[in-house]
């Protein structure tokens, strides 16, 4: 397994296709994460990305932040641009127009722009097959235009517009299952993935790119910046999701489902969301009831890899 | 020689003509003839082409985006409430200045729900940096969409082009078109050369955002862009004109020379007024037609001196400007005469909204000044007429 996830990374080439110099907050895991992606992506590719975090601290123009083809058309079409470009290298290459590469279109959008918005199209591209990754960088909220909540915005959370009041817990709905949508479209390939767990994260993104047809990665990028915590601190929350069983790391390979990290026996939820400022207004109770959701669905995704 | 034909199959085999590589369109009536003959082409194998059959017009344009960005030639079609969904993303074409061809088939906006044509959707979408072209008949939707290829990807233009057919009352219909041939068409239009590609090879960033700093400069490279795509416009019309023997200007004349009075107007409903014009030159009286063959960039000059000597012009829009002083072509025009200091008789007229039938007796009406017309909002400074509203 050691041997293996350096092999992974050694693999990885120096190079980097997402340059310094960008305008993401300090200790941002979603950048992070997309640096790390480019790396096992590598040359032959082409980014699509959806307004967002990403996007916007990344081209001022006329500066970028990318070393790669990369496009911005707008928030909720990323998967639908990747579709455009996807159907024009294949004719393009089959007409000789362009040499014959294996070029991968991906697509990247946060989880507004994957699990709201951009809904529609992406599950519009995933049917129709084209040979594209998409990721979603989930940080749990609409944190480009200041932290308001969506529908991956965990039970609880406060956000600028789910705030906790009188009447309110926060955000009052469970967390939207994007990588269940993704697998109910019976694409090829759809995993979870979190830089914290950086050999995982490759392992996955190989796997993405030589999808023979869609693939779809959900990514926890930590934000500091609407998750109120330290900054030096991603790395640490995005473990601690994981060991919690909040944020499970699996894939599905062809519709079998597989954990790539046990974190069994699972931490208790409480210490994943106890130095997170916007979790801070939750009682016992509250918290009680997120618990007892989390070990629900972990036996559930376990009853889904058993079932082989 | 010419053949009876749909204008709408006629439409889809011009932009096979064009050797079109990509199409992302996604179905609204009445376009709708358009995108099946198309993919019925492509699945034929006639044509070189990657169909997708995408999940809305939003996508649709978003899809066209990527596909013209990435170096291949793309069209779409649409109408009304497609236009309307596309609505964000045809700013961003344009804005990106990728080279995208649409047939654009003109029909009401809900609500209430109509199918029938007018041009609501068009007007809505007037600002959106696409060049926009109108076709009176079947003819000239056939050679406006391959000149649009020529002019959009023109290295000077680089911009989207939208050719306007109206729904149904020409998109429907059967007549008599030439359709040119392969070698002719390969002729007038050569392969499309991209001058920046998404591609590994050659990396470059599109769609970045722009600080306040620089924001009006990119937007004003791109009106320049747009007001100087005219000559190119006129010079793709001439070259056209040669090769294939029909002569098209950004603004078409019918009897104007003689007459003091003229009718100003978009699309398949000059063939009306030109009816009622040969019928008043038969009773004695002399009225004009002036056809905006392109409405953007708008051909100020053109118009300016078609109209420099007119006594009383008689503007005929098929849109509701929803609490506008005047509909959208009255105003362009009354701001130019105001700007050139013309003192002329301007009156605007509202007709055909969702499909009504408009007969050449209107405008003979209108000539003579018996059109029965009502304005719905009697405000003073409106002076818009509503032809033909039931009390
Ligand atoms: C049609 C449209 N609606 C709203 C916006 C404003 N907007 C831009 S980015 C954004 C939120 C992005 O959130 P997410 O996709 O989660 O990405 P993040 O910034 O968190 O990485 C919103 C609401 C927009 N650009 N376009
Ligand atoms: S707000 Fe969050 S996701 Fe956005 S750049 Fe800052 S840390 Fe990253």
């Amino acid at each position: 397994m050691r041997q293996k996830s350096i092999e992974l990374y050694t693999d990885n080439p120096e190079e980097e296709f997402a340059v310094s110099g960008h305008r993401a907050c300090q200790g941002c895991a979603e950048i992070l994460a997309v640096r790390l992606a480019l790396k096992v992506f590598g040359k032959n590719t082409i980014i699509v990305m959806a307004t967002g975090c990403m996007e916007i601290i990344s081209t001022p123009l006329p500066t970028t932040n990318w070393t790669l083809p990369w496009i911005h058309v707008a928030f909720e079409n990323a998967a639908a641009v990747a579709s455009g470009i996807e159907g024009a290298l294949r004719i393009l290459m089959e007409k000789n127009k362009i040499p014959r590469e294996d070029i991968r279109v991906v697509a990247m959008a946060g989880d507004g722009g994957t699990s709201d918005i951009g809904l529609q199209a992406l599950s519009g591209a995933l049917e129709r097959g084209h040979k594209f990754t998409y990721m979603c960088l989930d940080n749990e909220a609409y944190m480009n235009t200041g932290i308001q909540r969506s529908s991956a915005t965990p039970y609880g959370a406060s956000t600028t517009t789910s705030p906790p009041g009188k009447k309110s817990i926060g955000q009052a709905t469970w967390k939207k299952d994007m990588a269940k949508i993704a697998v109910a479209h019976n694409i090829p390939y759809v995993a979870t993935a979190c830089p914290s767990y950086p050999f995982d994260l490759f392992s996955k993104v190989k796997k993405a790119r030589m999808a023979e047809g869609p693939s779809y990665l959900h990514i926890l990028s930590v934000c500091p910046t609407g998750w109120r915590i330290p900054t030096d601190l991603a790395i640490e929350y995005g473990k601690l999701a994981v060991r919690t069983g909040v944020f499970p790391l699996y894939e599905v390979e062809n519709g079998q489902y597989k954990i790539t990290h046990s974190p069994e026996p699972l931490k208790s939820v409480k210490e994943y969301i106890k130095g997170q400022g916007r979790f801070k207004h939750l009682n016992d109770e509250q918290i009680a009831k997120i618990q007892e959701r989390v070990t629900k669905e972990w036996a559930n995704l376990k009853s889904r890899c058993e079932l082989k | 020689m010419k053949k009876g034909i749909e204008v709408s199959i006629a439409a889809s085999i011009a932009a096979k003509l064009a050797r079109v590589e990509v199409i992302a369109a996604y179905p609204i009536t009445p376009q709708t003839h358009i995108v099946e003959h198309l993919s019925e082409i492509v699945a034929n194998g006639e044509l070189d082409a990657v169909y997708i059959n995408v999940e809305s017009e939003h996508s649709a344009m978003s899809a066209c985006c990527g596909s013209s960005a990435a170096g291949a030639r793309t069209f779409t079609s649409t109408s009304a409430q497609g236009l309307e969904l596309m609505h964000e993303i045809l700013f961003i074409a344009s804005g990106m200045r990728l080279p995208i061809v649409m047939a654009t088939v003109n029909r009401a906006l809900s609500s209430p729900l109509s199918i029938w044509g007018d041009h609501s959707d068009v007007m809505a979408a007037r600002d959106s940096g696409w060049i926009m072209l109108f076709c009176e008949n079947g003819q000239e939707v056939v050679d406006m969409i391959i000149m649009a290829f020529r002019i959009a990807e023109d290295r000077g233009v680089l911009l989207p082009v939208m050719v306007n057919l109206d729904g149904f009352s020409l998109s429907h219909v059967i007549e008599p078109i030439e359709l040119p041939s392969q070698m002719m068409v390969d002729k007038f239009l050569p392969p499309y050369n991209p001058l920046y590609t998404l591609h590994p090879n050659k990396p470059v960033t599109m769609g970045a955002y722009a600080m306040p700093e620089l924001y009006t400069e990119a937007k004003y490279a791109q009106e320049m862009a747009i007001i100087n795509s005219k000559e190119v416009i006129k010079k793709a019309m001439d070259e056209f004109g040669k090769q294939f023997a029909r002569q098209y200007k950004p603004v078409e004349t019918y009897n104007t020379d003689n007459a003091d009075f003229v009718f100003i107007a978009l699309g398949s409903i000059g063939e009306n007024i030109k009816t009622a014009i040969d019928e008043l030159k038969e009773g004695g009286k002399n009225a004009g037609l002036v056809q905006l063959r392109l409405f953007r960039p708008f051909p100020s000059d053109e118009l300016l001196s078609v109209l420099k000597d007119k006594k009383r012009i008689a503007v005929i829009e098929r849109v509701m400007p929803a609490g506008a002083a005047n509909g959208p072509l009255y105003q362009e025009i009354a701001s130019l005469m105001c700007v050139h200091n013309m003192n002329v008789q301007m009156d605007n007229y509202i007709v055909g909204l969702g499909g009504r039938d408009v007969l050449p007796e209107s405008f003979t009406d209108i000539f003579n000044g018996t059109a029965h017309e009502e304005s719905t909002v009697p405000v003073r400074d409106k002076n818009f007429k509503v032809i033909g509203v039931r009390g």
